[in-house]
């Protein structure tokens, strides 16, 4: 029998009920928003249960206009090789103090992923067997993928956003213009 | 797991247990050896700490980063089509594979429908750049071993297929190839002539190559047995691509998730057994010929109509001449390159089968004309957390060959 997104959706939402929610931003594959608290659950339950035996991606986010609570995320693609079905799975977690559980322990190759998402964005990632820097230097002290760091002179009017009709572009903290 | 310490902690307070209790069972004194950052024979530049016991390994741990670039930071805050030099620069080997496998991504968040013609066209320049890719490979294997004539043969065929991108692009190690929609210009006759003579005298030569190495005494005692990994260890470990089909399983993307018209081909997905560097080098070898098999379909069944681009005024930048004279064209020039184009909220993962595996590109929009981000799943980054599994217990040596078979690339590993 092969997964569909309505399948799939319903025994999650049976499994964690309010905790995991369907992510909208989605255009393309299943993607549900789950608390971070059971993000290591909802893991193991698809690698276990669901066959989604290969993990594709993790990756993080910053979302500096969120609430407190929202502002950075962790996104898990996961991949059913058997029935060819992918899913996305999002995380939000608390601006001040980013934390979830390590997914290591389920696939090795979260390991090397989730040190360049700490090393990028500073999300902690509890029971990591070797969280540190893994493509910055030991030496570094901020974590440059956040949006507090303008890879460009904000000061710069040319790239303003107001002279072509739409509003300042969101991106980019402080923005000064 | 928990109880993991990286090898340069243990180094760090040399008589840790662990090494101390090695150190007395045979009386030998276990080096510490530095393979890298900068070896000839790593190609590229990354650093291996090994821990050695005579010339044997015992442990390793790798060091990335020495040519990071901070493509995903530099990425949001670019319009879309000044990311495609970014991906030129990761798989430096097969950069057209990348370029469209970003302009793969634009178009399904943008929901462009792209011709049969040009979908075609860029089969032809990603099988292409996968032969490329492979030969430098399998070739530079040889090198590492020691026989040195099939790589001084068989590299001139890479020559050929730049001059083949040249022809279609104007450049040839970072080709910045394509752009939203399809090509930015038909491919000349040249560039098709120059195809055609690829096709006729490049299955010969590669067949040479084979005969070689392949069956080369030498080379099979070097190869067979070492840096072996399990099917199941190496998906555990992320694998995709040769590497992983090399230890027998069946996974390829352009089978499992077609994209740009792959169902169209007959192509068969080469598999290994014991994945080792025999098997990864076999892979390959075999690859290149498949890949030759769909060049030929995709050549054959190539529309005549159908142009080199969608036809989406919107993202595709309208001719030249009509830019000068025309004022609607001016018009969408400007917009186009101001990026004033429509662009929906929302994320979209897409993938290619790169010359290394799968190659992803996770982009949220957020309706703005730069990405708000954009990641790219190397999978070289990935896979190389296998290597230190993979060398323990091997001769250096022969951990020098298995770097090697891996195709790890210094400009994906780090991005």
């Amino acid at each position: 029998m092969s997964l569909t997104k309505e399948i799939i959706l319903e025994k999650i939402t049976a499994k964690f009920g309010e905790a995991v929610k369907v992510d909208a931003e989605s255009l393309d594959y299943t993607a549900v928003v789950i608390d971070a608290a059971k993000a290591h659950d909802l893991v193991k339950y698809l690698r276990d249960e669901e066959g989604f035996n290969f993990l594709t991606d993790v990756c993080g986010a910053h979302f500096p206009e969120n609430d407190k609570n929202a502002q950075f995320a962790v996104i898990y693609h996961m991949h059913n090789w058997v029935d060819r079905f992918r899913i996305r799975i999002k995380s939000f977690l608390n601006g001040e103090n980013p934390v979830i559980n390590t997914v290591t322990d389920l696939y090795l190759s979260a390991n090397w992923q989730e040190r360049e998402t700490y090393d990028f964005y500073g999300i902690e990632f509890k029971n990591h067997p070797d969280l540190r820097r893994i493509l910055n230097m030991d030496e570094m002290e901020s974590f440059p993928l956040r949006k507090e760091f303008p890879l460009e002179d904000q000061g710069r009017t040319d790239k303003d956003d107001r002279y072509f009709g739409r509003l300042p572009q969101t991106n980019n903290l402080p923005n000064n213009n | 797991m928990s109880q993991y310490t990286p090898l340069t902690k243990k180094i760090e307070d040399r008589y840790n247990e662990e090494i101390r209790l090695r150190e007395n069972e045979d009386g030998s004194e276990l080096s510490i050896l530095n393979l890298g950052p900068s070896h000839p024979a790593t190609h590229g530049i990354f650093q291996n700490v090994l821990l050695m016991d005579g010339e044997r390994i015992v442990d390793a741990e790798q060091t990335l980063g020495y040519i990071h670039r901070a493509f995903e930071k530099i990425a949001e805050n670019r319009p879309f089509y000044q990311i495609t030099p970014l991906t030129d620069r990761m798989n430096y080997c097969s950069s057209p594979i990348n370029n469209m496998g970003w302009w793969l991504t634009v178009e399904k968040l943008l929901g462009i429908e792209i011709p049969k013609r040009v979908q075609y066209m860029r089969v032809i320049v990603m099988e292409l750049s996968r032969i490329a890719d492979h030969i430098i490979c399998n070739s530079i294997l040889g090198v590492d071993s020691g026989a040195f004539t099939g790589f001084l043969h068989i590299f001139q065929y890479r020559e050929k297929i730049y001059e083949i991108f040249e022809e279609i692009c104007g450049a040839r190690l970072t080709t910045n190839m394509g752009r939203m929609g399809g090509f930015e210009r038909d491919w000349s006759d040249a560039a098709w002539a120059k195809l055609d003579k690829f096709m006729v005298d490049f299955p010969l030569a590669w067949e040479e190559f084979d005969r070689l190495l392949t069956r080369n005494r030498i080379f099979m005692d070097r190869c067979i047995g070492t840096g072996a990994i399990s099917a199941n260890r190496a998906i555990e470990y992320g694998f995709t691509g040769p590497n992983l089909r090399a230890a027998g399983v069946d996974y390829d993307l352009r089978v499992a998730e077609p994209y740009s018209s792959y169902e169209d081909f007959e192509f068969d997905i080469p598999v290994g057994t014991a994945g080792d560097t025999y098997d990864r080098y076999m892979v390959r070898q075999q690859e290149v010929r498949e890949s030759l098999k769909i060049i030929r379909q995709a050549l054959d069944k190539m529309p005549k109509e159908g142009g080199y681009h969608a036809d989406v005024p919107d993202y595709y930048l309208p001719p030249k001449q009509d830019v000068y004279n025309n004022m609607e064209a001016l018009i969408y020039h400007f917009k186009i390159v101001m990026g004033e184009i429509p662009v929906p909220k929302g994320e979209v993962y897409s993938a290619v089968e790169g010359g290394n595996g799968e190659l992803g590109f996770y982009l949220i929009s957020d309706g703005s004309r730069v990405p708000f981000r954009l990641h790219f799943r190397r999978p070289c980054f990935i896979y190389y957390q296998g290597f230190t599994e993979m060398i323990k217990g091997q001769y250096l040596s022969d951990a020098i060959l298995i770097m090697s078979s891996m195709n790890v690339i210094a400009g994906e590993l780090d991005a």
